[in-house]
């Protein structure tokens, strides 16, 4: 007993001081990286690194909504973050975001002039764009044999038990919007109520609503429809040659992650160099291959081998991108979707 | 007899039940694909990929080193305290037990964002030490929840006699009542240790930059799909606690033999 | 004895680690608008008796009390069985029980996915064995499977705790006189466990009313349950006073079903002490 107690005693002294001395290694400048789980080649950051002999603590979220509330409560500071475009728009607003000086992130010319100025960010003041994807439906051409070309199928009675939807308000909703020819940033109630009871209609054929497990369930053949992004159906489609993707005729939405960086970021320099850094073609390129999502670099999407430069899945034609939507913060809508969203998961 | 037959049946099923997933983590930890969808072929690069990738090493370190901590911190602070409030009487000792289990009975958010409110409102720095704190509050009342059956059960007169014979308090403290709450002291150090290692919600919200654990890691993964370098990880974590546990065990049996004893 | 007085440095620290958040909260719950404004109102709490909302705790707390009833079922004979064993054993398989639950929990959650699905590893073997594959995932039976996974070890440590040091010479005395065994699990064993079932009860119970991830991984997100409610109050709407309210009131609503809870125990003072 006398022994358990010492050596306890012991592990306790040995962990507090190696972990204070973990964080007291700071001889080269840290830069704080707060981005999504898995959503950067790890080389890439070492080689950032080497190249500026730096310390890169790479810090990771699961939602925009986390890691919003995480900046906002101040306490602690990061120096670059990757926010989609919604979530953006509203740090903007509150003043959680510096200006970017641009003069400091040349490889800026490298992006797509479709990807900047954009509604959530005019200007690029704030935001430099990082990765970019759409939402549509995915399906298993042995399971189904209608024509897949509108959300409607979705709603088809013959695939009861077999379609997947998104366990995510707006995602849901938004589709629900889309295929009844509103707009998915609508405020109007009207619109909004006839969604949610079009949503209501569905779910006795709903299977599941799911997160990422979407991936896993369509590989296994375990539904035959689902909605999923752009960049997960490359992933899946590699996995299983029965799966294909469709950009639905009444429109989708697009989404972007952009880098930012946050008002009370202690490195700012440091931050613009690693944002220029992640936009050279070569890196952006690499960065892109590991993540299998769609970049906004046009330089980088050169460097792309041609099967996935003209992947229609991953780099659509324009005309499929006619209809799409970037979703706008709701603000105070929030809680009205928050409202409708309980009363379509309440149904039984 | 065949009742032995059935005890064991029985305990061997749930042990299938609790360990089915964790065979299939490890099977998938050997898949040459990034999907749980289907099986491609075996490959160790998963392995290969695990000692390349620092920020899951370092989030590793983090989490064994804050369970072990918030364990070891949270029996000794729990046992203390359960010992004083069972010596407690009245409403005194009733609102102190209500209060102990709010943080058993709270959703993790609203432990997290209560928590952090507080740091900021202290306007403490978020770092090691709040994701520490945070972890011992609500690692405490499970130990003290542990114990206090032990308390009760325990013959309450045994420290008074102690005393009555000759021991300081700290003696019959020692020698007499922590002796014989030993596997509820015990069980509320597993327990501690076993929520602070999965800990997501508290630790995300209560951290500072730098500071990280594995279930963070892993939920911030869930959006892109979970690496598989995960369940590389996961597999060589539980070999090496079962080939600890194997280990304990025979030493354990070896030294009572030693002693003359029957295993 | 002078051993309450050990009980006042934690006294503290829940002051300053529970009482003042609690304290916090509570304050959420009673305003609106900027917490400095002081702007206090009861619609927060108005807002909750709605039937959509009172839905959402009822069906929690049945999901939670159908969890907690299994759990207490499947666990008691695992607790005992493993405390008859021989002390060396006995360690050794507590940790076997409990190892489980150090792997990640999402990751043991999504391995379910591939046991349970329509082509997954159980359906396999049914259909191996020549029978028609089940409808084993996304519905009830799922989460309750996944909720007694998660919860077992906690129902099953507490019990064995107490099981473990059951005086024998009260079992053989007992013998002796000529009970059978039933006679002895009912009179004797089951009894003296009782503090043991209670706080197995409480570990489980409580927070198996908030939990939701287990029902969104394994229900297919098909239910609304509490604990998603709060969270997406506090996370996504962005309406910490809501949430704050919605916390209180599961606070309360479980304080209570724990002490009629706790009127079962017949012994002199309550076990775990509630109310």
């Amino acid at each position: 007993m006398r022994r358990g107690l010492k050596i306890t005693l012991l592990i306790l002294l040995i962990s507090a001081i190696s972990f204070t001395a973990i964080g007291c290694n700071d001889d080269k400048p840290t830069l704080n990286v707060y981005n999504w789980g898995d959503y950067i080649d790890p080389d890439v950051i070492k080689d950032f690194e080497e190249e500026f002999n730096v310390k890169v603590n790479y810090n990771t979220f699961a939602t925009n909504e986390d890691m919003y509330v995480s900046i906002a409560k101040g306490g602690t500071s990061y120096d670059v973050a990757f926010p989609s475009d919604y979530m953006i728009e509203r740090m903007i607003n509150e003043g959680l975001l510096a200006e970017i000086n641009k003069d400091n992130i040349p490889n800026m010319k490298n992006i797509g002039e479709e990807y900047l100025d954009l509604d959530f960010d005019p200007g690029n003041k704030y935001s430099v764009p990082y990765m970019w994807g759409t939402l549509g439906i995915i399906y298993n051409k042995t399971m189904v044999d209608d024509v897949v070309d509108s959300w409607d199928i979705l709603w088809n009675e013959k695939y009861k038990g077999q379609i997947l939807m998104l366990d995510s308000q707006r995602d849901s909703i938004g589709v629900s919007l889309k295929r009844l020819g509103y707009s998915m940033n609508t405020r109007d109630m009207n619109e909004l109520e006839e969604a949610k009871n079009e949503l209501i209609k569905q779910k006795p054929l709903v299977y599941a609503y799911v997160g990422d497990d979407v991936k896993q369930l369509m590989v296994a053949e375990e539904a035959a429809l689902a909605v999923v992004w752009a960049g997960d159906a490359v992933a899946m489609i590699r996995e299983n040659e029965n799966l294909e993707y469709v950009y639905p005729k009444e429109g989708t939405n697009i989404w972007f992650d952009n880098m930012v960086i946050p008002k009370n970021a202690k490195n700012k320099e440091l931050a613009e160099e690693f944002i220029n850094f992640l936009n050279r073609p070569d890196i952006a390129a690499r960065n892109v291959e590991y993540i299998g999502y769609s970049t906004p670099n046009v330089e980088a999407q050169k460097l792309l081998p041609e099967e996935i430069r003209n992947s229609q899945v991953a780099y659509p034609s324009k005309e499929k991108l006619e209809d799409t939507e970037i979703f706008v913060d709701m603000k105070d809508m929030l809680s009205i979707y928050d409202e409708l969203w309980m009363e379509i998961k309440a149904e039984r | 007899m065949v009742s032995r037959i059935i005890k064991k049946m029985y305990l061997w099923l749930m042990l299938l039940f609790l360990y089915a997933p964790i065979i299939v983590l490890i099977v998938f930890s050997f898949n040459d694909s990034r999907s749980r969808g289907k099986w491609n072929g075996f490959t160790l690069r998963w392995y290969a990929e695990l000692f390349k990738d620092s920020n899951v090493l370092k989030a590793l370190y983090y989490t064994i080193g804050i369970a072990l901590l918030s364990a070891i911190i949270s029996t000794i602070i729990g046992t203390f305290a359960a010992i004083g409030i069972h010596g407690l009487n009245g409403i005194g000792k009733k609102v102190i037990l209500n209060l102990n289990y709010l943080p058993v009975l709270n959703p993790d958010i609203v432990t997290a964002v209560s928590l952090m409110t507080l740091y900021k409102f202290v306007g403490i720095e978020f770092g090691f030490i709040t994701m520490l704190l945070s972890h011992v509050t609500f690692c405490v009342p499970y130990v003290i929840l542990s114990i206090l059956p032990k308390l009760k059960q325990m013959n309450n007169h045994l420290a008074e006699a102690a005393m009555d014979l000759g021991a300081t308090p700290m003696y019959a403290l020692r020698k007499v009542v922590i002796p014989e709450i030993m596997p509820g002291i015990f069980t509320g150090a597993l327990i501690a240790f076993t929520l602070s290692i999965d800990d997501f919600v508290i630790s995300f919200f209560n951290k500072g930059a730098g500071v990280t654990n594995l279930s963070i890691e892993i939920y911030s993964m869930a959006r892109r799909g979970i690496n598989p370098v995960i369940n590389a990880l996961t597999t060589l974590m539980f070999v090496v606690l079962i080939v600890m546990l194997i280990y304990i065990n025979r030493k354990q049996e070896k030294s009572i033999k030693k002693k003359g004893g029957v295993i | 004895m002078k051993m309450k007085a050990l009980s006042y440095p934690y006294v503290v620290w829940i002051a300053v680690f529970i009482v003042v958040p609690l304290a916090l909260v509570l304050l959420y719950s009673l305003t609106y608008g900027d917490l400095s404004g002081m702007n206090f109102t009861l619609n927060n709490f108005k807002k909750f008796l709605d039937p959509r909302y009172l839905d959402v705790l009822w069906i929690s707390v049945k999901l939670a009390l159908e969890s907690t009833a299994l759990t207490l079922i499947l666990g008691y004979p695992i607790a005992l069985i493993i405390a008859k064993e021989k002390p060396s054993k006995r360690n050794t398989m507590i940790f076997l029980f409990v190892i489980p639950m150090w792997m990640n929990f999402l990751l043991r959650t999504y391995a379910w996915l591939t046991l349970l699905g329509k082509n997954g590893v159980i359906n396999s073997i049914i259909e191996f064995l020549g029978f028609k594959p089940l409808n084993l995932l996304y519905n009830d039976g799922a989460v309750l499977l996944g909720m007694i996974y998660n919860f077992l070890p906690f129902m099953v440590l507490p019990i064995y705790s107490v099981l473990v040091k059951i005086d024998n010479s009260l079992i053989e005395s007992a013998e002796d006189l000529g009970a059978n065994r039933f006679q002895i699990f009912t009179k004797i064993i089951l009894p003296l466990s009782i503090p043991g079932v209670i706080t197995g009860i409480t570990m489980v119970f409580m927070p198996a009313v908030s939990t939701f991830v287990i029902s969104r991984l394994l229900g297919g997100g098909q239910y609304m349950l509490i604990g998603n409610l709060i969270e997406q109050q506090f996370l996504w709407v962005g309406d910490w006073h809501f949430g704050s309210a919605i916390s209180i009131i599961m606070m309360i609503f479980i304080l209570i079903t724990m002490a009629v809870t706790s009127k079962f125990d017949t012994q002199k003072e309550g076990s775990g002490g509630l109310w």
